[in-house]
């Protein structure tokens, strides 16, 4: 029944100089999130809006669904298309569009008309007036209201007739590629998915990185970091996805260190790692999905020991977070039934009995020093060896 | 140098196997219940099975029903068995060390009303006979005592127990969970007093998806599928030709020269337990003689968690099964390990090696070189 749809976006409406810069991102994300929908679209930008038309037979399901993952999309209308043949056909399209979409007509209603073909015979307000009316008379339940109304019918006259009532809500945000890219530490679990999503949504680009420790990480492990990158891409884009192999310096990380301050260096040496990546790909920042005190690694004393060693600023979506609310994004998005998949990160295979929650920085610079051997090394070999993964939701 | 030693998972697939099931898929793929030739051929493949699986157990050929595998077969014996004969009482005996495909059906008689007697097992996971006798009541309908044990290799007494059974309720059925144990063993279900016997296809080099229930003539079942009659209506559905054809196969080539792949087994298993008696924490689960299975080894390695063992020896292309199955967000204990009272550290250590007579000598002193390089590496990266 529907042959196209109205793209409405909010934020990047008013920004300006550079709006028509964001409404291309946009355009372009739309034409990325339909690729893999099967039929042809053509999609237009006017007025404030973008319009998407199909040329000939799509699945409608389908692409709905893609369209609620475009970033910068705030509401996607559903518009039934006729030919322009004179009003007394119009009231008759309006009226069956109605019988279609809404099986008991009962409630208030507003005609809003719109003519863009301006060599139209009558007004906007005439053509709303006469629709008005011939609504009421096939519907005797319904009413007029105007001020506020429970459905509000847009007509509008342009090559062809566009009929639609229903604003189905996109994701909001902005669309990906207008606020440069940041590196992403992924792991397998709950909450590094839902923090790439939620910068992603800002606009930015993601790329991520994933430390394995094999064999004490299987390859199942590996693989269930590839799936959740693969959702999150539904909505990013194609993320570039570094697996270093982070074994031999978890290993001498335990040899040297005292046990209880494993989690945090071994940290710092992710961040270390992810910045070095993120420097070389011109990322702008790293994002983790930390949230304060969830778990020892994450108290503020924690967060600032883990911090001080990157250059680049650290974003951390989810700081102010409950794991239930990080849960209830990660069911929206798709994630969680992955994510609690039972495999280990190399986070959990060597945790302490009892990690320090207050770690003192210069204790810990002083362990970093029994380190001083051989740690260059294996980090250098560890960056070397990073394999890279380009993980596209559509392939 | 590649050593597949999770036989006890799955096997591969053997070439005559494979050869009758590409025949029956792409040319002889006739549904048996059709009348015309096409029909008849498939039944025909369906009928070579048959006979040569009846003759490995001396069993006649109105005693087998084929399923989908060894799960649905142990499922049909005991919820078959039990519906079919609950007027006669309610009261089923099984195991604590059984596979969880005997395990789950018993706990759903159990919801169902019906009332479970577990038997303890002893350090070596054997039953003890003098407990089951004590079990056997006048309201017993079935007992189902596993064959081999899948994780230690416990050999379970089940002639004697078979035996107590009948002399205790003659009515009391005896079903044998024998999917470890087929193909290893020469059972004759008929003469051991068995009434009901589990086998799976893909266990002994055939394809997944396929089993057999042995049912001793005139054994009650009510079915747990209906559909169109097939197989005396106790198990409907289209017969899955090509999975019968290749575990008929299969059934046969493991019983040619029978006795020199047992023997061959048990000395792969010899070697093993020699050469690692050497490896510091390594201890072995079970008994380690002739009298258990000659193909199933639990190996436990002190300080040393089973996945990462299990992940160090895939590194190396040895291919183990994890004793228990952990994770750190979902701690699965096995049952049988502590059934048998293997200590609470050893619990998520413990791996399981489990051969076929296509594994050689050669393999087992690869994988021995191979973990008495990685026991003292890994064994330094315990969890605190």
């Amino acid at each position: 029944m529907y042959k196209a749809f109205l793209i409405k976006y909010g934020e990047i409406g008013i920004k300006g100089k550079n709006r028509h810069l964001f409404e291309d991102a946009l355009v372009h994300q739309i034409k990325y999130a339909l690729k893999p929908v099967e039929g042809e679209f053509l999609i237009t930008k006017e007025q404030g809006r973008i319009y998407i038309e199909a040329l000939g037979e799509y699945d409608y399901d389908e692409a709905m669904e893609r369209l609620q993952c475009v970033f910068g999309i705030v509401g996607i209308c559903p518009v039934v298309l006729k030919e322009e043949q004179g009003l007394e056909q119009l009231a008759e399209d309006v009226i069956e569009y109605l019988k279609q979409r809404y099986p008991q007509p009962n409630m208030t209603f507003k005609v809003d008309t719109r003519r863009a073909k301006k060599s139209y015979p009558m007004t906007s307000m005439e053509v709303s007036a006469a629709l008005g009316g011939r609504i009421l008379e096939a519907f005797p339940e319904m009413k007029v209201d105007v001020h506020h109304p429970e459905l509000m019918i847009h007509v509008e006259i342009r090559k062809k007739i566009n009929i639609y009532s229903e604003i189905i809500p996109g994701p909001g945000g902005m669309p990906v590629g207008t606020n440069g890219k940041g590196m992403l530490l992924l792991s397998g679990g709950i909450d590094s998915p839902v923090a790439g999503y939620m910068i992603a949504k800002r606009g930015v680009k993601i790329d991520a990185v994933y430390f394995h420790a094999p064999p004490y990480t299987s390859e199942r492990a590996r693989q269930k970091v590839v799936d959740l990158a693969r959702i999150v891409a539904k909505y990013s884009g194609p993320i570039y996805l570094k697996v270093v192999n982070f074994t031999d310096i978890q290993m001498y990380i335990y040899e040297k260190c005292p046990h209880e301050e494993l989690t945090i260096i071994m940290r710092r040496y992710m961040m270390r790692i992810a910045e070095h990546f993120a420097v070389e790909t011109n990322s702008l920042g790293l994002i983790t999905g930390e949230s304060i005190g969830q778990v020892a690694s994450q108290t503020m004393q924690s967060l600032a020991a883990t911090n001080e060693v990157c250059e680049l600023p650290v974003y951390r979506p989810l700081i102010g977070f409950d794991k239930q609310e990080i849960i209830a994004v990660s069911e929206k998005i798709g994630t969680y039934e992955t994510s609690i998949l039972p495999y280990e990160d190399c986070c959990t295979i060597f945790v302490a009995k009892h990690p320090v929650t207050k770690p003192n920085l210069k204790v810990i610079r002083r362990s970093e020093t029994h380190l001083e051997e051989k740690i260059g090394e294996l980090v250098k070999t560890a960056i070397e060896t990073a394999e890279t993964i380009i993980v596209d939701a559509l392939s | 140098m590649e050593a597949y030693f999770d036989n006890a998972a799955t096997t591969r697939c053997s070439n005559g196997a494979k050869e009758v099931m590409m025949q029956v898929l792409s040319v002889d793929y006739g549904n048996p219940s059709s009348l015309h030739r096409k029909g008849m051929e498939g039944e025909n493949y369906i009928r070579e099975a048959r006979k040569n699986i009846c003759k490995t157990l001396k069993a006649g050929e109105n005693e087998l029903i084929f399923t989908s595998g060894g799960t649905e077969a142990n499922n049909l014996a005991i919820i078959g068995a039990a519906m079919a004969n609950r007027r006669q009482g309610m009261h089923l005996i099984t195991t604590k060390i059984e596979h969880p495909a005997v395990a789950a059906p018993m706990r759903y008689l159990e919801e169902q009303g019906f009332s479970v007697t577990w038997l303890d097992v002893d350090s070596d996971g054997l039953i003890s006979l003098e407990q089951l006798r004590d079990a056997v009541k006048e309201e017993t309908i079935l007992a189902s005592v596993m064959y081999v044990n899948n994780e230690i290799g416990a050999v379970e007494p089940v002639a004697e127990a078979a035996k107590i059974i009948k002399e205790k309720n003659p009515l009391a059925l005896f079903h044998v969970d024998a999917i470890q144990a087929y193909g290893k063993y020469v059972i004759h279900p008929g003469k051991l007093g068995i009434d009901l016997m589990s086998v799976s296809g893909h266990k002994i080099h055939g394809p997944k998806g396929s089993g057999f229930l042995y049912a001793k003539e005139k054994t009650r079942l009510k079915p747990v599928i209906y559909g169109g009659g097939q197989q005396r209506g106790i198990r409907s559905g289209t017969e899955n030709v090509p999975g019968i054809a290749g575990m008929g196969q299969a059934a046969k080539e493991a019983y040619e020269e029978f006795g020199k792949k047992q023997e061959h087994l048990f000395q792969l298993k010899d070697a093993f337990l020699s050469g690692i008696a050497d490896v510091e924490w390594a201890k072995i689960n079970g008994r380690t003689g002739r009298d258990s299975a000659p193909h199933i080894i639990s190996l436990s390695v002190e300080g040393v968690r089973s996945e990462v063992l299990l992940h160090a020896l895939e590194d190396k292309q040895i291919y183990v099964s994890a004793g228990s199955a952990c994770a750190s967000n979902k701690p699965a204990k096995s049952s049988t390990l502590q059934a048998i009272g293997v200590k609470k550290d050893l619990l998520e250590s413990t791996v399981r090696i489990s051969f076929s007579p296509e594994n050689t000598l050669e393999e087992v002193n690869y994988c021995l070189d191979i973990l008495k390089e990685l026991t003292p590496r890994l064994r330094k990266f315990t969890r605190h």
